[in-house]
Formats: structure tokens, C-alpha cells, sequence
């Protein structure tokens, strides 16, 4: 299905921004929310299909805007397009889905100040045409969604031995005397973990950063 | 008295804005390479949050929430879902005008910003604290003793970060793990520090 609306080129701009130039293992943006959502993996495939949406549709109303912004309230143009797309995302999380939005509590608003929607409206949206600005948005929007799960993932089998909810680690292991990780649940697990898959990414990727 | 200390602690040491809510990362990452700049970056923080949390309580508390225009003559008005871009805004005029002020009487001060103050309109630690406030229902007083108290534990953290960095130059890292990699893992490190202070009551 992909194949056929995505362009080879298109491919390459999302496969991009999912490896090679991933926002947060590379680029060091969104860092504040893949981390304190990532405590259960529903809370942050939520939060993961809230900013995909926010960070695409932001792009593609600010590329169709961008010849007529000026250049120098572009920021606070910006400000007030993404914050519109978060409180319609909010509202919609807010009326279909209560208890997670109430668990995500301050940090759907925290989309507003979350770097890569800012900084992709900024550097791709504000140069080049729609539907390219979609697929950039898209792209990051995935690549960001992509380290929150994998983060979340392990947190909740490690820290609560399940996944979405239900129980992943068997009986016989906690019989065996087998206990859940404390520490992934709390705060410093997250940032262990984060910084375990940027070393493994970029051990991979053979990128070294000057101290 | 002992509430507002009580509060400071909490917001200070134990639930710290940066280590145990993640807020404001992407700038402790980047400015913590030179102990100067992250100190320079702290103060500045810490006076917006005291300065747009109490606004902020302000346009919340008369303007948004619900039944906040009962004066206006409207009780039934609520306009709660308004709040994220009344905040955004509030912020970004109220470091437009910060920045003014410093420009007019210390210029040194304002030189000594520089570059920090426009950039801490897109910092989440100040929109987050914010929230936090609207979210716990603080009053005035506390509002301002929270803003404080974040700021500094923002200040703390950074600074901290920052010595610790300075320091980690004479260290043998593996190469994929310079750089990001190694600052995520200190930090978890400092957030397990911090969390030994929960538990402390005044």
C-alpha cells in the first residue's frame, strides 16, 4: 500500500528520519516527553499518535502559510498554529480516552514546547511545499514515536512485568524467585534506558560525538 | 510559613522539575557543557518561572477557569480549554518584556543572558510549571513559592550537570557512548541521588 502512494524518495526522507537522523537519539529534541511517558507503553502510544499528528499537520499548515508569515513573527505564528493542533488533539483525548489523558496530564500541553514540532515547522516547513513538509512531519513524528515504544516497552515488561496491561512474565519465573525492576519504573530508569539504546544506535551507526 | 517551606523543599529537591519530570531536557543537554553558561541559563530560568507562574495563576485564575468571569457577569463561562495558548503567550510576552527590563536598568545582567532569555520562551520546564500549577489548583502565594522552588532545583540540576561534565573530560568513555549517551546515564544517576530526599518533611 505504502509502496504505491510513497515515492522511492519519499521512503527515503521517513527511513531517514527513523534511523539515520532520528530525532532523539541523533538530533537531541523531544527528549523531556519520551521520557516521562514512557512509564506504561498505552500512555505513550498515545502520546506517540498525538504528536505524529500534531508534528505533520503543523508542518503542512505552516508550509501553506509560509509565504505569507513574516519573517519576523514567524515564531509566535508558529506558537499559535501548533497550539491550536494540540488543544484539538487534547479535547479529542479528553473526550474519547479520560483515563489516559488524565494519566498524561500536563504532558499533552507540553507538545506545544516539545522541540522537534517547533524545530521541523522552523527548518523544513517554512522552505519547502506541503506535501513534502507532511512526509518530513511524518517521518519525525515516526522516528520519535519509534524510541518512545521501545523505551516503553521496556520499561513496563522490566519495571511492572507486563505489556498494555497484561501479564508477559510468567509464574514460574517469579516462583523461581524472579522480582520486577523498581528502579524502571521510577524516573532514573528512563534515563538509564535512553541512554543505553543512543549508545547501542550509535555504536551501530558508527557515529562519535567530541566528548 | 512552614507550608510555603514545606513547598520549596518538595519543588526543589524532591520532585525536582528536571530530574523526576523530565522537564526542560533538551536545554540542560545542550547548555551544560561550560559550568558559565549553565549557571547564566539557571538564573534566567529561575526568574521566569517566579515571574510567569504568579501571571500565569493570574489569567487562570480570573480569565480561564471555570467560572472565572463571574465578575465579568458571566459565571457559566468556562474556557479551561484555552489555557495552553494563553500560557504559551503569556510566556513569550512576558520574556519579550523581562528581556526589555534587563536591557533598561542592567544592561549587564542582560549581557549576561544574552542569548539565553529568548530561548527559554520554548523551554517546557517554564510551560510546564505552569500546568503543573493550573493542575494542582495552588493559590497566589504558592504559585509563587512553586515558580521559585522549580528554578531552582532547574538551577541546581544544571549546574551540577555541568561540574560533573567539566570533569568528565579526563575520562576514558567508549566512543558511541560520548557525548549524549554518557550525559543521559549521569543524569539517572543524579535523579537517583535526588530521590533519596523524598521522605523529608518540614
Amino acid at each position: 500500500m505504502a509502496t504505491t502512494i510513497l515515492s522511492k524518495k519519499e521512503r527515503k526522507q521517513i527511513k531517514d528520519a527513523l534511523w539515520d537522523n532520528n530525532p532523539v537519539t541523533f538530533q537531541i529534541l523531544g527528549i523531556c516527553s519520551a521520557l516521562a511517558v514512557t512509564v506504561q507503553l498505552k500512555t505513550a502510544l498515545v502520546m506517540a499518535i498525538s504528536l505524529t499528528f500534531v508534528v505533520s499537520m503543523s508542518n503542512v499548515v505552516i508550509s501553506i502559510l509560509r509565504n505569507k508569515i513574516p519573517s519576523k513573527i514567524r515564531i509566535i505564528v508558529q506558537l499559535s498554529v501548533i497550539s491550536s493542533l494540540v488543544i484539538l488533539a487534547d479535547q479529542f483525548l479528553k473526550a474519547y480516552m479520560y483515563d489516559v489523558s488524565k494519566q498524561l496530564s500536563v504532558f499533552v500541553g507540553l507538545i506545544i514546547t516539545n522541540c522537534i514540532v517547533m524545530g521541523r515547522a522552523e527548518a523544513y516547513a517554512m522552505a519547502n511545499p506541503p506535501w513534502k513538509s507532511f512526509i518530513d512531519g511524518l517521518g519525525n513524528g515516526l522516528g520519535y514515536s519509534s524510541v518512545l515504544i521501545l523505551v516503553a516497552t521496556a520499561r513496563e515488561i522490566l519495571g511492572s512485568g507486563t505489556l498494555l496491561g497484561f501479564p508477559v512474565v510468567p509464574q514460574f519465573l517469579y516462583d523461581i524467585g524472579y522480582v520486577n525492576c523498581g528502579m524502571m519504573v521510577l524516573a532514573p530508569g528512563a534515563f538509564f534506558l535512553l541512554g543505553i539504546i543512543i549508545w547501542v544506535q550509535r555504536a551501530i551507526s558508527g557515529y562519535t560525538e567530541s566528548n | 510559613m512552614e507550608h510555603y517551606l514545606s513547598l520549596a523543599v518538595k519543588s526543589i529537591f524532591i520532585e525536582n522539575i528536571l530530574l523526576a519530570y523530565f522537564l526542560g531536557m533538551c536545554s540542560f543537554l545542550a547548555c551544560s557543557k561550560k559550568i558559565e553558561t549553565a549557571i547564566g541559563l539557571g538564573i534566567a530560568v529561575t526568574f521566569v518561572l517566579t515571574v510567569t507562574c504568579p501571571a500565569n495563576w493570574a489569567i487562570n485564575h480570573y480569565l480561564l477557569d471555570k467560572g472565572a468571569l463571574a465578575w465579568a457577569g458571566l459565571p457559566e463561562i468556562d474556557l479551561s480549554f484555552l489555557s495552553f495558548i494563553a500560557f504559551i503567550a503569556v510566556i513569550a510576552a512576558m520574556v519579550q518584556i523581562v528581556e526589555m527590563v534587563l536591557d533598561r536598568f542592567s544592561p549587564k545582567l542582560y549581557s549576561a543572558l544574552g542569548i539565553f532569555l529568548p530561548l527559554i520562551a520554548v523551554n517546557c520546564a517554564i510551560l510546564g510549571g505552569s500546568l503543573f500549577m493550573a493542575e494542582r489548583g495552588y493559590n497566589f502565594p504558592e504559585s509563587v513559592v512553586f515558580g521559585f522552588g522549580s528554578g531552582a532545583g532547574w538551577f541546581l540540576a544544571i549546574v551540577a550537570m555541568a561540574a560533573i561534565r567539566a570533569k568528565l573530560q579526563y575520562s576514558h568513555i567508549p566512543n558511541s557512548l560520548k557525548g549524549l549517551g554518557i550525559t543521559m546515564i549521569i543524569t539517572g544517576l543524579m535523579a537517583m541521588g535526588f530521590m533519596c530526599f523524598a521522605g523529608i518533611q518540614l
